[in-house]
């Protein structure tokens, strides 16, 4: 009997721990964001969480945004995903049933982002990812038509594939290119595959198509093949951990060749990593921390002050998604989800620290520019605009 | 020519690195009988010791590459007092079980305290030759110098030493071996030390040619090595050296004449092929379990 009364005040003590925190939960306007803070990639997820952390406390210092007619601070609830696909989606899904966020941001890199939105989608739950590029992120698995709450903050990579393409065959003037990926990553296949399709659709010669598998550190036996086919570039869409293991191989091995990158090389890490290996080759990019834009600028320079680094193109792409998400609700004038969805397809075109962003009624992609960037004196240059 | 040449270049120095963790596999496995699958991240402590000596402490590479040794021998000898020889009378599969938790223990200890890929700075001057089409550099030279080194020396030790000489009693019988007088503890002890310093230098010497560590570059590794060993025979120290060359020359020739997505996959195709049709592998005898 005794234990059974424990038990039941143990029991009426957390309904009521409960219950106290309930009303303090109502005058909060909860976001939620899934980050890479774990795993292969935690820079990138650090990135994402100080400009997260970041854009909300510049909203909740001008008291927040108005919602039924009253101002309401934003609650950010971090959830780490250990940048895999199956903890992306039951974070999603914790965040959605269990924490009753009205959004996420995040994941950002697409082996998380694709599983994650499918929760978010069948939740009908506005889920906005900054980095996650592959198509796949924004369209239905099955009908392969758009999804309707999911958005992206950043370009696709049919998009960046083109625009890598176009500058290795028009400005530089390459004729015979190597593609080397990652087969066990999302967004590097779907690079490397659109990169070949265009640069043959320009007439030029794609001479080695190879790849490697996620964690592998050794690449002689496919640069030594690369080699041998006598390439003017090599296209390597990877991430910051594994560019400059290739590179400094290639160097080993006595490859002159230059390197072409994907957005995924934009990590300072990457610089910091290669020891002087990456010097001179060019990446795409979605954003430059130089751009004079108001926008930009002022975005850098609060993130240089609070972190004392520069934001890299994660942190600007996830400032961006917060952006809009506060602008939506703002515009909306509630916290009901679907409100929230039409007010972004309905949005007018927003001045961002990436650039201008304008969705469309019929597509979770956005309308924007990329940026293409030299490693000069181990520091990224920005070079060139590419429109879309 | 010169293209079959380099990349077999490249195969010498990959099988070289599996060839040095597959030896720490293969002497656990000859004395305990267990999987030692901690291994892998004995090796990947040892790469983090050796950053440790080159940045903190200014080292070059042989004391970066002696420290490695020493810290994952020690890493080696201070699992198998803790964790392995409490449960040496217990079955195998908790030992197996415990080896595996030991494994992540040590990943996520390095982790703690390492969540970032990190850069190993070169210690060794780089110097780059080309012979007739064919380039080699001076790191390649000496990874593959040392660890013929140290392989030689272990199969000197396991064949002219009193501990070796314990080392391949306790492979045959270990039940009485007590009673004439090896003192069993010990020589397990110096195997495992061994065994650690091995990794620990395959470790350091990895780092170097592959410079950017972080604390999963044992998993793939450690199976790979694994692999080399079973290919081998398992327990045989000949066998893990031929083993580590066969995977690895496998491997860069798989990816050399054939798509490069098919490495993995051809590398423990392998190890399946093997298990069924040569369970002891290329030198291992056969196993009599009595039971």
């Amino acid at each position: 009997m005794k234990k059974i009364i424990a038990l039941l005040s143990i029991f009426v003590i957390g309904i009521s721990l409960y219950a106290c925190q309930k009303p303090e939960d109502k005058n909060q306007i909860k976001i939620g964001a899934i980050v890479e803070l774990t795993g292969s990639i935690p820079a990138v997820g650090a990135s994402s969480r100080n400009a997260a952390e970041m854009a909300v406390k510049q909203v909740n210092e001008q008291g927040g945004i108005l919602v039924n007619g009253q101002k309401m601070p934003v609650k950010l609830i971090v959830v780490d995903n250990a940048a895999q696909a199956d903890q992306s989606a039951a974070a999603a899904q914790k965040l959605i049933t269990s924490d009753k966020v009205v959004a996420i941001v995040g994941p950002n890199a697409s082996l998380g982002a694709i599983p994650a939105s499918e929760v978010a989608e069948a939740a009908k739950t506005v889920l906005i990812t900054p980095w996650s590029t592959n198509p796949k992120a924004t369209l239905d698995a099955q009908t392969g038509q758009p999804k309707h709450y999911v958005f992206r903050a950043c370009f696709t990579d049919p998009f960046e594939g083109k625009v890598l393409s176009r500058f290795a065959y028009d400005q530089m003037k390459y004729r015979r290119a190597a593609v080397l990926y990652d087969v066990g990553s999302e967004a590097p296949t779907s690079q490397a595959l659109l990169f070949k399709q265009d640069f043959e659709k320009r007439g030029g010669k794609i001479v080695a198509f190879e790849t490697y598998s996620t964690n592998d550190k050794d690449f002689s036996a496919q640069l030594t093949k690369i080699k041998a086919s006598n390439p003017d570039v090599i296209f390597l869409p990877a991430y910051y951990n594994d560019v400059p293991l290739v590179a400094q191989q290639a160097k080993r091995l006595g490859i002159t060749t230059p390197l072409l990158g994907s957005d995924a090389w934009s990590s300072p890490e990457l610089i910091k990593l290669s020891n002087g290996a990456v010097e001179g080759y060019y990446f795409a990019n979605h954003y430059s921390p130089d751009a004079k834009t108001p926008a930009t600028m002022k975005f850098v320079a609060d993130y240089q002050q609070l972190y004392g680094q520069k934001p890299d193109d994660v942190a600007a792409l996830t400032y961006d998604a917060f952006q809009v998400l506060f602008q939506a609700i703002a515009e909306a004038g509630n916290l009901d989800r679907q409100a929230i969805r039409d007010s972004i397809v309905n949005m007018p075109e927003l001045e961002g620290v990436t650039g201008k962003i304008k969705y469309n009624p019929n597509s979770g992609d956005p309308v924007k520019s990329a940026v293409i960037m030299q490693i000069k004196d181990n520091q990224f240059t920005w070079v060139a605009n590419e429109s879309p | 020519m010169i293209y079959f040449l380099q990349q077999s270049l490249n195969a010498i120095q990959l099988g070289s690195i599996y060839a040095l963790i597959a030896l720490g596999y293969s002497l656990v496995y000859g004395i305990l009988r267990l999987f030692n699958f901690a291994h892998a991240d004995i090796f990947m402590a040892g790469a983090f010791v050796g950053l440790f000596a080159a940045v903190n402490l200014h080292f070059g590479f042989l004391p970066s590459l002696g420290l490695g040794m020493l810290g994952a021998a020690a890493l080696a000898v201070l699992v198998e007092q803790l964790a392995y020889r409490p449960l040496r009378k217990a079955p195998k599969v908790s030992m197996l079980i415990t080896a595996l938790a030991c494994g992540l223990v040590i990943e996520h200890l390095v982790l703690i305290k390492n969540p970032y890929p990190q850069y190993v700075p070169s210690l060794v001057p780089n110097y780059l030759w080309t012979v007739g089409g064919v380039s080699f550099s001076s790191l390649q030279l000496l990874i593959i110098g040392i660890s013929l080194v140290l392989m030689l020396a272990l199969d000197w030790q396991s064949r002219h030493t009193l501990l070796g000489l314990a080392q391949r009693a306790i492979a045959n019988n270990s039940q009485e071996l007590t009673l004439i007088g090896v003192p069993l503890n010990r020589v397990i002890m110096y195997t495992f030390a061994l065994s650690g310093a091995l990794a620990g230098a395959a470790g350091v010497m990895y780092s170097q040619s592959y410079p950017v560590i972080d604390p999963y570059m044992g998993v793939s590794l450690g199976w790979k090595a694994f692999v080399s060993a079973v290919v081998g025979g398992i327990g045989n120290i000949r066998g893990a050296m031929l083993g580590g060359f066969i995977l690895g020359g496998f491997e860069i020739y798989m990816v050399a004449f054939f798509p490069s997505s098919y490495r993995d996959f051809a590398a423990f195709s392998l190890l399946v092929l093997f298990l069924i049709f040569r369970p002891r592998g290329l030198f291992g005898r056969m196993a009599v379990d009595k039971v």
